[in-house]
């Protein structure tokens, strides 16, 4: 450990990055509001409705974005390139320019050790090691996050600022959005055409892209919190577009008021960093001092546990996700870019932004399972088998989002940083394309349902067919389109290969992760090749209710086409990004390009020290062939047998699930969602088959989490902890189904019990504490009158009165109005005090 | 000489003067009786002077008592004409407008 540790500061040396567009990053986010504000104000006059105003402002700030990723490029190779004498020399030109002089005092100091000047005989054995690794990974200096601030405000001391922090992951975020959100706009020109809120469409989705880079750029966490807020609001209004239906408002309801419950876990854990950081807002001095231990370790995790919860709301996380499926009422493009690409990954971005408070506050990079990880694993596998049982085709796309926003949330929890966020630049890519083909083919049939109306529309679609095949094998992760690397190197990055080959645990091994990521990876490819058979196979099912003058399905026009294909052509190369270390015996400046610019190196100070998995070659081969046998299976099943079982051509086959009494409830328990929303808000009540379901997943979540907690956390020997998880689980699933099964009289009568307990909680809680308040403050003030303020205070002035009444009617007898009876009292007090003095003295 | 008869002298003054304030009935009695009680004053003054040889000579206080006195019996004589016009009548003990 102290070894380890010696070595971070010894290397800890970081070059001052600067540039125009980095400085003035702001510009971005403030060229979109405008677009906003013209939008609003003008747009219903303007030709083509606002529209082109959206998507020139859009792309001014792509193009933007592009030069800002380039100056940044430009940073790091210039850090990178610098050795020891050069970087002394960038060190002291900023020695002056910049507050944390400090800071480079140290950097000197590494140096001094480095080149062995006067320094004992540990220390410059540490120093050797140090510059030995920076010399491997070809990093000998990092560059600095470029933070421009201006003050805010300031009151009680504390200086309250605003601006911009850009690195590499504020970089790659800009880009990611804003091209996104360019793609979107073009192909939103002919998606919402003829709209009668054309204008307001795309004025939100302005604010939106304003609000997400808004956020992405922020340089504290208030700012952060801001545009957090904004997205939601912008995803409320776009999921509302077409309010008049009451499922689409309800959906946009739901997704506002569950991210609520999140932001409450948001606004506790940015209070608690904040007094826990010494008073800070800054994303730096925030990670800063979570990295150097200064900040209590029992306040991070309250902190970073606390903004778990918003991350579970706003990115879709096991069991915060039930809104994000139901966000698919809004128009496509708009899931496209913020329920696929932009805003749901804002949570993910939360994480990787302030990783040092989750590293350090949930120990990732020790053995044991953190929150993190296994709400990541969770969440993979809830949303990859909710995604089977859809018809919806966009649904099956939410639940595949839900699934991939696991995988980050996992890759961040085992410590694999690079790999989530290079995942959410790759997934960002194909799912936009995906949802975007998606939006396609409904918007020739004018329908989501894949059973009732699809099917063959690869003879009447072949572009759209084309692209989504693309975009479904780079989420299926087959190689070597994009999300083969990125998934890859998060399965990777779990470290719990080692469990088969070698030692390659990287930040602890999380062997369950790996093998729920595993299966995961199995599922997704399993259910695209259900999608892309239900829609783009078999023959064509729609066309026939009373919509006959359309006649068959037709491509889409070119506006809507073209997004399609640079997606899809992104979704292909995008994984050459971050090619593993030495793949197949390529030059260091061919591979992990992406790690190189855009992961922060420990010595900017504001990032955890993490070490990376080694690329595996046995890995990568055995989830590829699993992946391949997925898609072998679920092809034979949907392709050969459904094909053939199909009693006609415009008719599916009922599955297994009729045949086999499990399946069948596996698949009741799927179509009711895991009953999640059952719990949240009613629905049909639980039935038996729903109570062994319920039983059994808590079960195994609960054994396979306390057997693996057990093997990793107590140092047990694998086998007898996996026996001990069993029995745990066994118990569990007893407990949770007989308690369910007894009360399922209760439930089949209590519907929505979740909300149901919300409300009895409000009434005999909440609103009970109040009247009880209120109740006993008229008491109070009851008492109040009478003793305190009748008997007490009216009492006493009362009695002054009759004092003074008293005191005058005894007093006045001595007043006679004889003067010479004054006189004698006059003259004998005189006398008296005559006689005084004389005895005194 | 002894500084004694003097005193006694005064003290005799006062105690008359004192008697006749507290017991006459009579307003313009009582102001005469108020004169006594001065002139006993005015007597110790210039006795002590007089034996212990002051720096400031005695007379100077006795000469202002007198015109206080004087001043005195002005406004006490002004206010018993006062008395005598409303009430016709110049006896204290009738005299009780201050009766609370």
């Amino acid at each position: 450990m102290s070894t380890t540790y010696l070595a971070t500061e010894a290397s800890n040396l970081a070059v001052e990055a600067s540039g125009f567009f980095l400085e003035n990053v702001w510009i971005i986010p403030a060229i979109m509001a405008a677009s906003f504000v013209v939008i609003l104000g003008f747009g219903k006059r303007m030709p083509r409705g606002g529209s082109e105003v959206g998507i020139a402002a859009v792309a001014v700030c792509f193009v933007l974005a592009l030069l800002t990723a380039g100056q940044w490029i430009g940073q790091v190779n210039e850090a990178a390139a610098c050795t020891p004498e050069t970087c002394d020399y960038i060190v002291d030109e900023h020695h002056d320019a910049e507050a944390d002089a400090d800071e480079h005092h140290d950097e000197e100091g590494a140096f001094q050790v480095d080149t062995g000047v006067g320094s004992s005989d540990g220390e410059s054995a540490s120093a050797l090691t140090a510059f030995t690794e920076a010399e491997e990974g070809s990093t000998a200096a990092a560059a600095k996050a470029v933070v421009s601030e201006r003050t805010w405000w300031s009151n009680g001391g504390i200086n309250f600022t605003v601006g911009t922090m850009v690195d590499g992951l504020t970089v790659t975020l800009l880009v990611v959005v804003t091209l996104v959100s360019l793609l979107v706009h073009i192909y939103s020109t002919d998606y919402v055409a003829g709209d009668r809120r054309f204008t307001h469409y795309f004025g939100f989705l302005s604010l939106f892209t304003a609000a997400m880079l808004f956020f992405v750029t922020s340089a504290n966490v208030l700012q952060m919190i801001v545009g957090w807020e904004l997205v939601g609001v912008c995803s409320f209004a776009l999921i509302g577009h077409w309010w008049e239906e009451q499922p689409n408002s309800d959906a946009a309801l739901k997704a506002f008021l569950t991210n609520r419950v999140g932001d409450i876990g948001l606004l506790i854990g940015m209070i608690v960093l904040f007094f826990a950081s010494d008073e800070k807002w800054g994303i730096i001095e925030i990670n800063a001092g979570a990295i150097e231990g200064t900040t209590s370790h029992t306040l991070l995790l309250i902190a970073s546990l606390c903004l778990l919860a918003a991350v579970m709301s706003k990115s879709g996380q096991f069991f915060l996700h039930t809104w994000l499926p139901d966000a698919m009422a809004g128009p496509t493009p708009v899931s496209a870019l913020i329920h696929a690409a932009t805003m749901v990954v804002a949570g993910v971005y939360l994480i990787a932004r302030l990783y040092g408070v989750f590293f350090h506050g949930l120990s990732i990079g020790g053995s044991s399972i953190n929150a993190l990880a296994v709400i990541g694993a969770v969440t993979t596998l809830v949303g990859a088998s909710l995604a089977f049982v859809q018809d919806d085709i966009k649904k099956v796309l939410a639940y595949s989002t839900i699934s991939q926003l696991g995988y980050m949330t996992l890759a961040l929890g085992v410590g694999a940083w690079t790999a989530a966020v290079f995942h959410l630049t790759t997934h960002a890519l194909f799912k936009a394309c995906l949802f975007l083909g998606a939006g396609s083919v409904s918007h020739a049939v004018h329908s989501f349902d894949m059973k009732k109306d699809m099917g063959g529309m690869r003879k009447f679609m072949p572009t759209t067919y084309k692209t989504f095949l693309i975009g479904s094998i780079a989420l299926a992760g087959l190689p070597p389109l994009a999300g083969f690397w990125s998934k890859d190197e998060i399965l990777a990055g779990t470290g719990g290969w080692g469990f088969f080959e070698g030692e390659s645990h990287a930040n602890g091994a999380y062997t369950i992760m790996l093998v729920m990521g595993m299966i995961t990876a199995a599922m997704t490819a399993a259910y695209m090749t259900r999608v892309m058979y239900l829609t783009f196979f078999g023959e064509f099912r729609g066309g026939h209710h009373d919509d006959a003058h359309h006649g068959d399905p037709h491509e889409s026009g070119p506006r809507i086409l073209w997004p399609l294909r640079i997606l899809a052509g992104l979704a292909v190369v995008a994984g050459l990004m971050n090619l593993p270390k030495g793949f197949l015996g390529l030059p260091s400046g061919w591979t992990l390009r992406f790690e190189h610019y855009v992961e922060p190196l420990a010595a900017t100070g504001y990032f955890p020290k993490i070490s990376h998995a080694d690329p595996s070659w046995s890995l990568a081969i055995f989830s590829t062939l699993v992946v391949a046998s997925a898609v072998g299976v679920a092809y034979y099943y949907y392709f050969v047998r459904v094909n053939a079982q199909s009693p006609s051509a415009t008719e599916l086959v009922n599955g297994p699930t009729e045949r086999s009494r499990l399946l069948k409830a596996g698949h009741t328990m799927l179509k009711n969602r895991y009953y999640l929303d059952h719990i949240y808000d009613g629905g049909e009540p639980v039935g038996a088959a729903g109570a062994n379901a319920m039983g059994t997943i808590f079960g195994a979540a609960a054994g396979l989490t306390l057997g693996f907690s057990l093997d990793n956390g107590l140092n047990q020997p694998f086998w007898p902890s996996v026996m001990w998880g069993v029995i745990l689980g066994l118990t569990i699933f007893t407990i949770v189904t007989a308690a369910l099964r007894t009360g399922m009289g209760i439930a089949s009568v209590v519907k929505q019990p979740m909300a149901n307990a919300a409300n009895w909680v409000h009434e005999n809680v909440i609103d009970a504490a109040v009247d009880e308040v209120g109740k006993n403050s008229v008491k109070t003030a009851d008492a109040l009158y009478k003793y305190i303020d009748q008997g007490v205070i009216d009492g006493s002035v009362n009695a002054a009165g009759r004092g003074s009444q008293g005191a005058g009617g005894e007093l006045r007898r001595w007043s006679t109005g004889k003067v010479q009876q004054y006189a004698t009292v006059m003259f004998a007090g005189a006398t008296l005090l005559a006689g005084l003095l004389i005895i005194v003295i | 000489m002894y500084l004694v008869q003097f005193l006694i002298l005064s003290s005799v003054l006062f105690c008359i003067g004192v008697y006749g304030v507290l017991a006459r009935r009579n307003a313009v009695l009582v102001l005469m009786s108020i004169e006594l009680i001065l002139n006993a004053v005015n007597i110790n003054l210039i006795a002590f002077g007089a034996f212990n040889g002051a720096a400031i000579p005695a007379e100077v206080f006795a000469l202002f008592i007198i015109a206080v006195a004087a001043a005195e019996v002005g406004v006490g004589l002004a206010l018993v004409l006062t008395i005598y016009r409303n009430s016709k009548n110049i006896d204290l003990h009738q005299v009780d407008l201050l009766k609370g």
